[in-house]
């Protein structure tokens, strides 16, 4: 499924003292198989964008007062917000949002805060029981029994046990099921990793790549920190004041540290390394991994030599 | 927490390290009474620290928690920060100048009649800090207070702490599971278990990164690249500063 | 993000805005009493004269004062009605049927009480749209205070109201995520009986519940960590303060009580 934002825009409160624009005018496409990162300040828009994906927020074309704006002569027409998510298509009214939820997974920022049932398996089915009314028993155990066995848990250790009682990692982690268990194609996740310890974060991120292909096909996150953007994405959209700064991959993405800098975002240790390296007149080509810098360093020893 | 023995000394900038459940919330908690010890004594000051002035102690050693959306007592940041000097029974004119001098050392001066609901994450942490500032403690502690905060949040609030130890003089128990973050201390210690496994200064602990990473924590990720860097053959030191190792790769480049 | 202000605050600076709000209270207690001693429509006019100064002086839009009336929408219908056909005059009845009777004496009495139960929702929306809850609580605090005397915890109230209310943004906010939350895992909270939708409930209040529990024990904590402990020795900074500006809405709450009062002596009943 591929995603196609054309023109969207959004405002917090219109009319009202408190109203914000979130989004102005944001065009992206995201392709099927993409592990994708959105980079931005917190009120960037990058969460108002992503709730647009299983129509938490909806198109006004979508809703039902929805009156077309009417081109005025001499004006240029109105341009009109469009998002497509594979064959849905979320500017229509028709759309069936309750299919699109079951196809995009969404896992917000500490999502732990959503656990609710009495078992972790009763949690983590909870979706599967949503989407799928008619599934039968055998059937939801065995997704279940997937989803929390994928996430890196022992399924019969964990699966009567309350979800309250677990470590903070593992509530994620069960919280992270309780959204893959219905094996939505594309999975966004809001700063998964936030709140935990290094390890945490390490184990989260290698659950994600595990995750990417074969169960998912496609993998958004929203993060702060630019290591983990260079470290895992495909390609990155910086999200600023509402509008869409850069969408390109990591290796050209840090290249523009100044630019990045203004917009008060940081660039990773890789990209800073680069630069030091770059006063002293010596130049690196990587894509901004910890390894290929590292190789990038190592090879130009062995060419000299 | 077992067999703990910790001494602080005043002026320092000390950061404590640990994975998640090695003890170190406790350990905040029973710096400023919130907790007291089974066995043992907390002495704060040269006095031990009972039920009777726990008071006193509060008011010299201030506690930063985690959460900047739990912390707030009032709407308004002015009355926020007024509470802790209202809760010592100062008058009108001094709660006035402690909100002044604790507002501006955190630098929010201008949000003074602000409502903390709509700060940003850092700024709220900054209201907390001043919040305990008010008090005009000796000692800050802050118990993971850059966990929740996204990477401008977390460095306003490194920023406003240097500050705080350097020229106010302050001392500051720094809690933490950033590494980078503890890199900015005068010394460190890292617990597991509620025991303490390793000090010394920052860089010190960082060198010993096999036993570190036996207590669950990582290094900087500049750590890990110079490690890789020896493990491929390079002779570079260990270190956690770019502009150090990028003059020791430029070095080695260059010899070779 | 969300943006809430519990009630109906409304964000400008205005004269309304800056009187004490102890006065507002009571201003608001004496208003209604006027309402309730006014006997006649020129009692209820100097009322009215009253609410339009009121909102004059506010910069509160016309059109969110109006909006105050839709939460008591119901209240007036039946009222009125109730009147209309229930209240027995002397004269003949415009209309009978069955128990059903319109009296002229029906109508005014009827066109009386709606004026009044418009008049007292709208001034009531005006101390909440000029007083932000903080105020509120200290105002409330304030005059509640003589209650010492007969050993009424009131700092542990006041307190509590004003956690109960800087807790409402921040739960508020909590409920939107979870809701969210569980809505992109195919929960449905709009459609079906109203049993299956209070079930549907329970994966939001759940999680509310504990992340409510959670703050009340970190909150608890870190009050502590600075100094609470309870009101003894503590002093409070925000005292509240007379102006010229409550002068002048004292004399007007004055004004009005004793203007209500003559009304009712020398014009009579409404009927």
């Amino acid at each position: 499924m591929t995603i196609t934002a054309e023109h969207l825009s959004y405002v917090y409160h219109p009319g009202s003292p408190f109203a914000a624009k979130a989004l102005d005018d944001v065009s992206l496409t995201i392709e099927e198989g993409e592990f994708f990162g959105i980079i931005g300040h917190t009120g960037s828009g990058k969460s108002t964008f992503v709730k647009h994906l299983n129509g938490l927020i909806r198109l006004p074309s979508s809703q039902k007062h929805y009156k077309k704006p009417k081109a005025k002569k001499g004006m240029p027409s109105p341009v009109v917000p469009s998002l497509k998510v594979g064959e849905y298509d979320l500017s229509s009214r028709k759309t069936d949002f309750y299919g699109l939820r079951k196809k995009v997974g969404m896992v917000f920022q500490y999502p732990e805060a959503q656990l609710f049932a009495e078992t972790v398996f009763e949690d983590v089915a909870f979706g599967l029981k949503n989407f799928e009314r008619d599934m039968k028993e055998k059937e939801t155990e065995a997704a279940v029994k997937a989803a929390i066995e994928v996430v890196g848990l022992d399924y019969a250790a964990v699966k009567d046990v309350s979800p309250f009682d677990l470590s903070g990692g593992q509530k994620r982690r069960v919280a992270i099921a309780g959204v893959i268990v219905t094996k939505p194609e594309i999975l966004v996740l809001d700063e998964p990793a936030a709140g935990l310890d290094p390890l945490g974060k390490k184990e989260i991120m290698a659950l994600l790549h595990r995750l990417h292909g074969d169960w998912c096909k496609t993998v958004v996150i929203v993060s702060h920190d630019m290591d983990e953007i260079a470290e895992n994405c495909t390609r990155a959209a910086v999200f600023s004041e509402g509008k869409i700064v850069y969408a390109l991959p990591p290796k050209e993405l840090f290249l523009k540290a100044d630019e990045l800098f203004a917009l008060g975002l940081d660039i990773p240790l890789t990209a800073k390394l680069r630069l030091a390296l770059l006063k002293r007149g010596i130049e690196t080509d990587c894509d901004f991994t910890v390894d290929s810098f590292v190789d990038a360093v190592l090879k130009k020893r062995g060419g000299a030599s | 927490m077992k067999n703990f023995d910790l001494d602080i000394e005043e002026g320092e900038f000390l950061a404590v390290l640990g994975h998640n459940g090695s003890g170190k919330s406790t350990l905040a908690r029973l710096m400023n009474g919130l907790l007291l010890p089974d066995k043992g004594t907390v002495e704060v000051f040269g006095t031990a620290l009972t039920e009777k002035n726990l008071y006193d102690v509060r008011r010299n050693v201030g506690v930063v928690f985690q959460n900047p959306d739990n912390q707030t007592v009032s709407m308004l940041v002015e009355d926020d920060v007024a509470f802790g000097a209202e809760n010592v029974g100062l008058t009108r004119e001094e709660i006035g100048e402690r909100i002044a001098f604790a507002l501006s050392a955190v630098g929010m001066e201008e949000y003074r009649h602000a409502t903390v609901a709509r700060l940003s994450g850092g700024q709220k942490q900054r209201i907390a800090i001043a919040g305990v500032l008010a008090l005009k403690p000796r000692v800050l502690v802050l118990d993971e207070s850059t966990a929740m905060l996204d990477p401008r949040g977390r460095r306003e609030i490194m920023d406003v702490v240097l500050r705080l130890n350097r020229e106010e003089h302050i001392t500051v128990v720094l809690i933490t599971h950033f590494m980078e973050e503890a890199l900015l201390s005068s010394r460190a210690v890292v617990m597991n278990r509620g025991e303490i496994v390793m000090q010394g200064a920052p860089s010190d602990i960082f060198e010993r990164h096999e036993e570190l990473l036996t207590y669950n924590l990582t290094l900087p990720r500049i750590g890990e690249i110079c490690k890789k860097l020896q493990a491929g053959g390079m002779n570079v030191p260990d270190t956690l500063d770019v502009e150090i190792l990028a003059e020791a790769i430029a070095a080695s480049l260059r010899s070779s | 993000m969300k943006e809430v202000t519990f009630g109906q605050y409304y964000p400008v600076e205005s004269f309304v805005h800056k009187v004490d709000p102890r006065l507002k209270i009571v201003f608001l207690i004496a208003y209604i009493t006027a309402i309730f001693l006014a006997k006649n429509f020129y009692g209820l006019a100097a009322c009215a004269f009253v609410l339009v100064l009121t909102v004059a002086f506010s910069r509160v839009p016309i059109l969110k004062v109006l909006r105050a009336l839709r939460g008591i929408a119901v209240l007036i219908l039946f009222t009125s009605v109730l009147n209309v056909f229930f209240y027995r005059g002397e004269g003949d009845p415009y209309f009978e049927w069955t128990v059903f009777a319109v009296y002229r004496e029906g109508l005014i009495f009827s066109a009386f009480l709606v004026c009044r139960l418009v008049l007292l929702a709208m001034l009531s929306s005006m101390l909440t749209y000029t007083t932000t809850p903080v105020a509120l609580c200290d105002g409330i605090e304030s005059l509640l205070t003589p209650l010492k005397w007969i050993r009424f915890p009131v700092h542990a109230v006041s307190l509590i109201m004003s956690q109960a209310l800087s807790m409402i943004p921040i739960l508020s906010d909590e409920t939107d995520r979870i809701k969210s939350a569980q809505m992109a895992r195919g929960a449905d909270f709009e459609s079906g009986n109203p049993v299956k939708r209070v079930k549907a409930m329970i994966p939001i209040l759940i999680p509310l519940l504990i992340s409510a529990f959670r703050r009340a024990e970190e909150l608890g904590e870190a009050m502590e960590a600075r100094c609470y402990m309870g009101d003894k020795k503590r002093t409070k900074y925000k005292k509240l303060t007379f102006t010229w500006r409550d002068l002048i809405v004292f004399l007007l709450i004055a004004g009005l009580v004793t203007g209500v009062v003559l009304l009712r002596v020398y014009c009579g009943g409404v009927i």
